[in-house]
């Protein structure tokens, strides 16, 4: 079996990328939406640790630590819009979110 | 301390990661969803040990399995989502979706087929016995800014999340 190199790594990200995508796009449940949301922000942090390991320095690590830190943020205040929001009109559906539809 | 069997360990933690995320993206149940999403974050959390990334793993099984992911099911909890599970589950523009994250994939494939001498295939060997105290000299040193510029989002985050959450403003 061919030894594991970077390129293992980033095939593995760009596929949860992918699936994140399609979570994003075709669901209707804005949680599950979220929650792809998250896939496509840990198949970023895969490619960053992937290649910090090619260059001296651990940069793409620290980069890593960051966008935790941002993801914890956008899923909080993100589940805070959606509580307002399924506070409002009892649904948690994609398309019924069409206040501002003309 | 050499690695040993690495091909096993990296094809079974990437199916796991990958089937735990195919998993939340087809599950009709949001707590099963999440169950999986969880799955999907600690088999990614193994991945990052074979990077040799120790401290990166650490953060990952506490912060994001352990902290976002319990947010998430605190607020499938208050939602009450059992009126959504009999409802349709994917939207009306689902061939739009599909046709997009195909031709995405495509791309994808096409990087890196091109491209495969790009990426280098060996890699500098890093010690992971200082991996935390190199990160820490990087975050307080050239990082710093954006360290405090972390924490400033993080107060905002909180004011944002307790404002939008409140019956009344």
């Amino acid at each position: 079996m061919l030894p594991i190199t970077t390129l293992h790594y980033l095939v593995v990200a760009a596929a949860l990328f992918a699936l994140g995508v399609v979570g994003v796009l075709t669901r209707r449940n804005v949680v599950i939406v979220l929650m792809s949301i998250e896939l496509i922000l840990n198949a970023v942090n895969l490619n960053l640790v992937a290649f910090s390991r090619l260059s001296p320095g651990l940069h793409g690590q620290v980069f890593a630590i960051f966008v935790i830190t941002d993801a914890a943020a956008e899923a909080a205040v993100g589940l805070g819009i959606l509580i307002a929001f399924f506070r409002n009109k009892e649904t948690v559906n994609v398309d019924e979110v069409d206040l501002l539809k003309w | 301390m050499t690695p040993v069997a690495t091909p096993f360990f990296f094809y079974f933690l990437s199916v796991l990661t990958l089937g735990s995320a195919f998993l939340v993206i087809t599950s009709r149940n949001a707590v099963h969803s999440a169950l999986a999403l969880i799955l999907a974050l600690l088999g990614q959390a193994g991945l990052y040990l074979m990077l040799y990334a120790p401290f990166v793993a650490g953060v990952q099984i506490i912060l994001y399995a352990g902290g976002i992911m319990v947010l998430f099911l605190f607020v499938i909890m208050l939602v009450n989502l059992e009126r959504s599970q009999k409802e349709e589950q994917y939207s009306r523009q689902w061939l739009a979706g599909a046709l997009a994250a195909t031709a995405l994939g495509v791309l994808f494939v096409a990087v890196f087929v091109k491209g495969k001498a790009l990426f280098p295939a060996s890699s500098v060997p890093v010690a992971e016995s200082s991996n935390t105290q190199q990160l820490g000299q990087l975050l307080y040193g050239p990082y710093m800014f954006a360290f405090e510029i972390a924490s400033l989002l993080l107060l905002v985050a909180i004011i944002g999340a307790v404002v939008m959450a409140k019956k009344r403003i």
